[in-house]
């Protein structure tokens, strides 16, 4: 029982739905824009919370250029500095987040994203001995690569280039945070 | 070499098909004979790479500067069913025998979700590549993903219509029959295309 | 009451969307790598289903037959777009695990296919209850297939693990999805074979 298609009543037709669809998005916009902007900044003030130590302050966000690579960084008074870092993994990108305390070890690292292959690359993300090596590592004292490139860090088991991949990234992280504090406290 | 890389990571190593799911409803309907199979990957080839470079367009001149990223889903594939009738009525003009082998297929394009999967991947996720820094794609590397992410749909696709050809003559056990052989089909094809991950 | 049941019950077995229709098998090849991810999706679904099922039923009659399509989509779209806020608000886990699988919800055959071939033709009632019967169906069938991989591939059911260690990692990875799924067809064709 469609009604008869004349180019009078398409054009209406079309114009009215679409009106009316954007009417329908653009409330659900306005609605849930808090919540999501919400849910987006306890998503990151719990990954902070994950690497760096316990800390009061709010987290100050900032980004800074190494190497043409732009990195994102949460820097907190008193605790020290968490730095989002990506690098090339097994299976797509890997990104990490770093915590680094003021006096330049690492606290703890978490995942972000990854797509690495389940049961192998993905144990980064669960593998107790691997990532517990990253707490309270020192970049100065020790080397941040994987035994088999002549470093301090065992890699997974089966998944070197996972490990490498997560190791670069903390190495990067790393030469972000010397870099921030080089250019002294004038920086944001 | 970072275009090269690209194309062997989006034909094989990611295989639209066998690793990423998607566009499994035109894969399993026309794959019955070879020649509608090549059709149909000529077809979708087409309207993937035009698709991705009007959405990677729309989405940086228009959606992004106006914060209307929200607006991504209905936005693309809006543009992507009218760019699927205009193909299909400049076609039928100017070259009628191209679409005398296409044709038919590009109505069932529209809701082909690897169109619609692409042009979002390609605007939403940052891509690494060999040891490359993860990164959002260019223009030119969109359209060479697109290009290639559909030659690995075509290649995936005539691969599995060639096996199915065989298929077809011989005696499988009736609860098997049809579908259910051609999925384990592709099951063993996927173990098969698992062997390229990590090499890029 | 009873002759409206049969709206529900044809979604679970005879008009089973994933095993006899054999649509939608993008998001259910993709994220059935767990239960829970596969009762997720299978949910999310159900809901744009159920709603463009009632809305397309109520404006068809006024729509002109030519741009019937363009309409429905943009219906849907609509709708799946609410979705994706929705679930960026207040479930941004599942938002971010399901990915791009919430928005290609929208060229899921079986939402523009229940729309074109059910709901302008019935009444608003009759459309919301065959929505919600095809969107169960779909909902069972993903969950089912999220099962027997998680089992197989992960030694757990709805992530309570009760095998220590890994399992057949090749059924949580791609060539594991379309394995199940054909022998799972096989065991719902036998069942239809012997009704």
């Amino acid at each position: 029982m469609a009604a008869k298609s004349t180019l009078k009543n398409m054009a209406f037709c079309l114009t009215a739905v679409c009106l009316v669809c954007s009417a329908v998005v653009g409330v659900a916009y306005a609605v849930t824009a808090d919540p999501i902007a919400e849910a987006a900044r306890a998503k990151t003030t719990a990954s902070i919370a994950r690497v760096l130590p316990e800390f009061t302050a709010e987290p100050e966000q900032g980004s800074i250029e190494l190497n043409g690579v732009n990195y994102q960084y949460y820097k907190v008074p008193g605790a020290g500095c968490a730095i989002i870092s990506s690098t090339s993994g097994f299976g797509g990108v890997l990104s990490l987040m770093v915590g680094i305390a003021e006096n330049g070890t690492i606290h703890n690292t978490t995942v972000l994203s990854h797509s690495e292959t389940p049961g192998l690359g993905a144990k980064c993300t669960t593998d107790e001995h691997f990532i517990s090596q990253f707490q309270g590592f020192d970049p100065a004292a020790k080397t941040l690569a994987v035994k088999k490139d002549g470093g301090d860090v065992d890699a997974i088991t089966a998944s070197t280039i996972t490990s490498r991949a997560y190791t670069l990234a903390v190495s990067n992280a790393v030469a972000v945070f010397n870099k921030l504090n080089e250019g002294g406290l004038g920086n944001e | 070499m970072e275009y090269f890389l690209i194309i062997v990571s989006a034909i094989f190593v990611n295989n639209i098909l066998l690793a990423q799911f998607l566009g499994i409803c035109p894969f399993l309907g026309v794959s019955n004979k070879l020649s509608t199979a090549t059709g149909m990957s000529g077809a979708v080839c087409f309207v993937i790479t035009l698709a991705t470079v009007v959405t990677y367009l729309l989405n940086r001149y228009l959606l992004v500067p106006f914060g209307l990223e929200f607006l991504q889903t209905i936005a693309f594939i809006l543009v992507i069913a009218a760019l699927v009738q205009m193909v299909e009525i400049v076609l039928k003009k100017i070259s009628p025998s191209l679409y005398q082998a296409l044709g038919i297929f590009l109505p069932l394009i529209t809701t082909n979700c690897a169109v619609l999967g692409v042009a979002i991947t390609v605007v939403s996720k940052e891509f690494a590549f060999g040891d490359g820094v993860p990164h959002m794609l260019n223009l030119g590397e969109a359209v060479v993903y697109a290009l290639a992410t559909s030659l690995g749909y075509g290649l995936a696709m005539c691969l599995f219509a060639g096996l199915r050809e065989h298929l077809a003559g011989n005696d499988v056990p009736k609860a098997f029959k049809g579908l259910p052989i051609a999925l384990i089909t592709v099951g063993i094809m996927a173990m098969a295309f698992l062997g390229f991950s990590g090499i890029v | 009451m009873s002759s409206k049941l049969h709206f529900i019950t044809d979604g679970f077995v005879k008009n089973n969307p994933t095993f006899v229709l054999v649509l939608g098998m993008c998001p259910t090849l993709a994220t059935t790598t767990s239960a829970m991810n596969g009762l997720e999706m299978g949910l999310a679904t159900m809901f744009v289903l159920i709603l463009s099922n009632i809305v397309i039923s109520l404006i068809a009659p006024m729509v002109p037959d030519k741009v019937r399509i363009p309409v429905y989509i943009t219906v849907i779209a609509t709708f799946v777009t609410v979705l994706q806020l929705l679930m960026q608000a207040f479930t941004p886990a599942v938002y971010e695990t399901l990915g791009l699988f919430i928005p290609l919800i929208v060229v899921n055959c079986i939402v523009l296919g229940r729309a074109e071939g059910f709901a302008n033709k019935h009444n608003v009632g009759e459309s919301a209850l065959d929505g919600l019967g095809v969107g169960l169906g779909f909902t069972a069938s993903l969950t089912v297939i999220g099962i027997v991989r998680e089992i197989l591939g992960s030694g757990a059911v709805f992530g309570w693990k009760f095998i220590s260690g890994d399992g057949i990692l090749a059924f949580v990875m791609a060539p594991g999805a379309f394995l199940v799924l054909g022998f799972l067809m096989v065991l719902f064709n036998k069942y239809l074979a012997k009704k």
